[in-house]
């Protein structure tokens, strides 16, 4: 099938992200650009398990951390992460205007989560958790605020990509582009489940 | 849009290209650059270690040479000029017409070259970096000035250009195949640029990673390292090596497939054992990730860590001597020619079984007490760097040269760089064993009279001038054949066997007018044993879709070029944050500005085709 | 360890490697001449791996020069075309099966040499026998802090060790990241910035001998501008001397009589007894303890860990010692000094001895 070919509902695709050539590649390469940021991440949350103890008299996680907080922000993601499955699924559908819908309530969700994060990072400094404090300050830092610069990113990529699209409704040439800025939002999601449960459910409990 | 419009100048042509072929010439050259700067730094690391107490070079000077050396010959020599074979030849040799992300191919070049240039305006600007190319964190964090910072942050610039460049090449092998080249048909050149990209794909992250960490410590107030608010400097060595390690089979893979291809074509028989090399080429990356802790066994991980990666780094040596073997037989009842990539090809054999086996000894954990830091460990990675990969990259530029230029390299000449850079070679690394064994370290920037060194660094030293004497005949060789180099064949060799053989030298913008229907394994050879002049074609010929060139990819790099200036000097001058900002804004505007411009790329139409196709053939 | 040794043929390979190998390099520094216990075992190690490696290198020599020179293309030969031969999967199995084989007899006394290797048991012993010599090294840029916990004595630079018995080492670095070295007598452990390593040594008393009662140590880890510099020295004793010079050490203070001397100990006192202790017994916490303990420097090796025992390689040192062992700690630390002040120094620090 062509790229810039004009489709309807009854011609669009079953897998749209894959009909052509250039989305194959995309989707394919994307998945070994997650299979990178995997790694990446798992450096990171190595370095933070090595250090979560070696608080150097700063506070400590059972200190700090306030999961009903941490709960409620990882709800919101998790949310998120599911609206941008219906979002996908009205694309399969050549629903041009429901796929914004739910694209525009997963950005929502990712706002209000990344607003507490800054809400939370904030009230962790003014309890004496710098980033220099200590060794676990600068990996908590580190790694959490990776996600949280994922999470920025995702979001501005998501709103360009419903913005620049908004007039022109789907073809063969975008919907590969929504579908794997859907993929990196997944993967965002997964990767917060692991922080939630290595930073902070570990960092209270044991 | 035709062709006839896109008539522009040369230096903006390559400035913007696309083209996995032009790409492959700009990595050529500017690995090429940084491959003579670094050996400029070895002679002056050779000429100050001639003799006891030299001062040639201060000492903190030859700190900078050595780090400089070490990170230049890793990162911004052998790495580009592998990307340089690979680019100019894998594509062909699958049978496709580009890469899979033409535009994050050149993205990827430019930021390899920004980091590079980057890490390399360190000189200037108050001292190169000094800690080594490991940069281990306590040296590395109480290194003044800096150059620490030049190293942290163009190394995670040209480290994504690298990243970028690997994830384009594995997705090229997966989704871009003629039709007919199945997995178990790729040339092995092919598979080892696919499994090398694998590596890249999962040893690049924790480079990053730590590097991230380092540069977190150093600019902007971090602990990871500072043991007194309870950091840790043996992660850094951790996740360097995590990525050290497969970074040396990122390199000598693509090595063993260049003397696969050189081997099978000048015995003019094929690979002996294919699949066998196939799966050991795969079982080496894999288990390359097993046993980077080998290079910290006197870290002191305890036995049980020792013993169990000493056990699975001699593991490596099978599936390295099964190629070894595969090599002897398959010229074993050939008909060898000795061209120059064959000498290459031949000297590379013993040369690199000799840095295969000191690898063995050194995996052997307790003698590697003794190894470990010193000038044994030089000589070891020279043998498997130099006389693998470095043997590989002579021999692959003079093999490919005509296929990316269309001119012959003397033969003559080339040969005198062979036999140049081989003596030297061995004069240089061989004795250096030695002295490591008599208890000199590594690193050292001079070494006291009456260790009984004097012989062994002087020996060494007048083997680097040989290896120097090499490198200037080549370039000798490359003036000359472009000033009056003989046009070259299709098939310059006469007995090409794969694809890359069967289109015009240089390929054509589109490479293949027809996409070719591959029928077995080194699929030109199979054409030409029926006696076929061409490839069996798998479609009609037609338009030929092409992407645009872009100026973006440039620009992009450019911006993390800027923006790595104002990070590191915010703290010492006002304007550094500025421009660290309007760097960043540089980048994400430019691909902010390739999200929302549609590029469709354009078509070369049929009748142009069959026109250069014409032209072609006649020349 | 000689038991795997049993295959003649693998044993005269040995014994003409030993002999090449043992020519080579100085017994003071060299591992291919070992002075000890450990370096013994290494060396065995290095043997045995070297004759499998070598054996191997023949095999594919062997081939290689014949294929090369029985398959070359010969005039004429010019358009044959060989057969192409898919492979053999009986040869395929044999270079894989012989090379694993090949292995396992290197890597079972790997693995048996690396836990013995590590067996420091002995010094972390809750009550340690009376006879477990310890000692704790601290690296720093770019000198060596030896300490004897057991007898509360300090040195620097030129660490004194009882021969034949195994002593242990605890090793840790002040600054960066350094390594632990003594090529002859074995090798080597680093000195980490943030805990302790620990591993033991054999110094044997006939190969110190050999080498002159001084063996040479040496810093093996990047650490700055003067690692090539950053040199010790290890004096083995038998253990009545060993015994003989701990007590001296423990009792030592500096005893000034030449009046020229005593300036020197006025100004030392003034200029350097800020970081730099002349008595062995030094009490201080290890992060006071900036500087080399100078208690019986009269009695050491070298000037900075390079230069010859003398007055004049002193005087050379304190006028400029930038130049010597450049990036050191030491430079700027102290004012400017006159000629005269120095040969008082001198005089000062020469006198520091308990032999």
């Amino acid at each position: 099938m062509h790229v810039e070919e004009k489709l309807t509902a009854e011609t669009f695709p079953a897998s749209p992200e894959k009909a052509t050539l250039e989305g194959k590649n995309k989707f394919l390469g994307f998945w070994f650009f997650l299979g990178g940021e995997t790694v990446l991440f798992a450096s990171l949350f190595a370095t933070f398990l090595a250090l979560r103890d070696k608080t150097a008299g700063g506070p400590t996680a059972e200190e700090l951390f306030k999961l009903p907080l941490v709960f409620v922000a990882t709800m919101l993601l998790l949310t998120s992460s599911l609206t941008s499955v219906y979002a996908m699924y009205h694309m399969k559908n050549f629903d041009f205007k429901k796929m914004q819908l739910w694209l525009g309530i997963t950005v929502l969700l990712g706002a209000s989560f990344l607003g507490l994060e800054i809400f939370e990072f904030s009230e962790y400094v003014h309890e004496g958790h710098k980033f220099s404090t200590s060794a676990f300050s600068s990996a908590f830092y580190t790694l959490v605020g990776l996600h949280g610069s994922h999470v920025a990113f995702g979001l501005l990529w998501i709103l360009t990509l419903m913005i620049r699209n908004a007039k022109r409704g789907l073809d063969l040439y975008n919907a590969p582009k929504f579908y794997v800025a859907s993929l990196y939002w997944h993967f965002i999601d997964v990767v917060w489940v692991f922080i939630f449960t290595v930073v902070y459910l570990m960092g209270m409990v044991g | 849009m035709s062709t006839v419009a896109r008539k522009k100048s040369l230096i903006w042509d390559y400035l913007t290209t696309v083209d996995h072929k032009k790409i492959a010439i700009l990595y050529l050259i500017a690995g090429g650059i940084f491959f003579i700067m670094g050996g400029i730094e070895a002679l002056i690391i050779r000429i100050q270690l001639a003799v006891p107490n030299n001062d040639f070079v201060s000492a903190g000077f030859y700190n900078e040479v050595l780090t400089m050396h070490g990170t230049t010959m890793i990162f911004l020599a052998a790495t580009p000029l592998l990307f340089a074979l690979m680019n100019a030849i894998v594509p062909i040799q699958i049978g496709a017409r580009d890469v899979a992300f033409p535009f994050l191919n050149a993205l990827g070049f430019w930021l390899f070259f920004f980091g590079g240039l980057f890490l390399n305006c360190s000189w200037f600007l108050g001292g190169a970096p000094d800690a080594g190319w490991t940069s281990y964190a306590s040296l590395s964090l109480e290194s003044p000035g800096h150059g620490i910072d030049f190293y942290v942050l163009g190394l995670q610039v040209s480290g994504f250009g690298t990243l970028i460049s690997g994830i384009n090449f594995l997705v090229t092998i997966v989704n871009m195949r003629a039709p007919g080249m199945t997995y178990m048909r790729m040339p092995l050149f092919t598979w080892t640029t696919f499994v090398a990209s694998a590596l890249i794909l999962f040893a690049f992250p924790p480079l990053t990673a730590g590097l991230l960490l380092l540069m977190m410590d150093r600019l902007f107030g971090g602990n990871f390292f500072d043991p007194a608010l309870g950091g840790n400097t043996i992660i850094y060595e951790h996740l360097f090596w995590i990525f050290g390690h497969p970074e040396v089979y990122i390199l000598v893979l693509p090595a063993f497939g260049i003397f696969s291809e050189i081997i099978a074509t000048f015995s003019k028989k094929r690979l002996f054992g294919y699949s066998s090399m196939v799966f050991a080429v795969v079982l080496i990356g894999f288990l390359g990730f097993m046993v980077w802790a080998h290079h910290m066994f006197t870290t002191g991980m305890g036995p049980i860590a020792n013993a169990i990666f000493a056990v699975a780094t001699m593991a490596i040596a099978v599936p390295t001597g099964i190629k070894i073997f595969n090599w002897l037989f398959t010229m074993w009842g050939g008909n060898i020619r000795f061209t120059t990539p064959m000498l290459y090809a031949i000297g590379f054999i013993p040369s690199f079984v000799m840095g295969g086996v000191t690898g063995v000894m050194n995996a052997t954990a307790p003698a590697d007490y003794q190894y470990h830091d010193s000038y044994f460990v030089v000589a070891h990675f020279h043998y498997v760097i130099v006389g693998g990969v470095v043997l590989a990259l002579l021999a692959g530029t003079h093999y490919w040269w005509p296929k990316m230029f269309g001119k012959m390299l003397s033969e003559k000449l080339g040969k005198l760089t062979f036999w140049l850079f081989f003596t030297g070679f061995h004069l240089t690394f061989f004795i250096q064993h030695f002295l490591g064994l008599m208890g000199m370290p590594r690193r050292v920037f001079t070494f006291l009279p009456g260790q009984g060194w004097e012989t062994g660094n002087l020996i060494s030293t007048i083997g680097a001038f040989f290896m120097a004497a090499g490198t200037i005949v080549l370039l000798i060789n490359i003036v000359i054949t472009t000033v009056k180099g003989k046009k070259a064949e299709a098939d310059a060799w006469g007995v090409g066997r794969t694809l890359e053989w069967a289109v015009s030298s240089p390929a054509p913008e589109y490479n293949f007018a027809q996409t070719p229907l591959v029928r077995g394994l080194d699929a030109f050879w199979v054409e030409k044993m029926e006696g076929k002049k061409g490839l069996t074609p798998a479609e009609p010929l037609g338009d030929i879709h092409m992407p645009n060139p872009s100026f973006l990819p440039f620009v992009i790099s450019l911006g993390l070029f800027i923006a790595s200036f104002g990070f590191m000097y915010y703290k010492d001058y006002s304007w550094g944050l500025m421009v660290g900002i309007v760097g960043l804004l540089i980048t994400f505007g430019a691909m902010f500005l390739r999200s929302v411009i549609d590029d469709h790329g354009y078509h070369i139409h049929k009748e142009e085709i069959i026109e250069a196709e014409k032209k072609g053939a006649k020349a | 360890m000689k038991k795997w040794l049993l295959n003649w043929r693998l044993f005269s390979l040995f014994s003409v490697m030993a002999l090449v190998l043992a020519g080579c390099g100085e017994p003071f520094i060299s591992a291919l001449q070992p002075a000890g216990e450990v370096a013994d075992m290494q060396y065995s190690l290095m043997l045995l791996s070297t004759a499998i490696m070598v054996l191997v290198i023949i095999v594919v020599t062997i081939i290689f020069v014949y294929v090369v020179i029985r398959f070359r293309q010969r005039k004429g030969e010019e358009n044959k075309i060989p057969k192409q031969v898919e492979g053999s999967h009986k040869l395929e199995i044999i270079w894989t099966v012989i090379p694993i084989i090949l292995l396992i007899i290197l890597a079972v006394p790997t693995v048996k040499a690396t836990f013995d290797l590590a067996d420091v048991k002995p010094m972390n012993k809750e009550k340690r026998d009376k006879d477990t010599l310890v000692v704790n090294v601290r690296a720093n840029l770019y000198w060596w802090e030896f300490e004897y916990p057991d007898y509360g004595v300090i040195t620097s630079q030129d660490l004194v060790v009882p021969t034949d018995e195994r002593v242990y080492f605890n090793l840790k670095a002040s600054d960066v990241k350094h390594s632990f070295w003594i090529p002859a007598v074995g090798g080597k452990m680093d000195t980490n910035t943030e805990n302790k390593n620990q591993f033991w040594l054999e110094f044997d008393q006939e190969d110190a001998e050999k080498a002159g009662g001084i063996f040479y140590g040496k810093c093996a880890e990047l650490c700055g501008p003067s690692h090539a510099l950053m040199d010790f020295k290890v004096k083995a004793v038998p253990r009545d001397e060993f015994n003989q010079w701990i007590e001296k050490m423990k009792n030592a203070k500096p005893v000034v009589t030449d009046p020229v001397a005593k300036e020197g100990e006025a100004i030392f006192n003034k200029s350097c007894i800020g970081c730099h202790a002349v008595t062995p017994v030094d009490n201080r916490p290890e992060q006071a303890r900036t500087a080399p303990n100078l208690g019986n420097f009269g009695d050491r090796e070298r000037i900075a860990g390079i230069l010859e025992h003398n007055e004049e390689n002193l005087k050379k040192w304190l006028k400029d010692p930038e130049s010597l062992k450049p990036g050191n700690k030491m430079t700027n630390t102290y004012g400017k000094l006159t000629d005269e002040q120095i040969d008082a120094l001198t005089k000062y620090l020469m006198s520091l001895k308990v032999e």
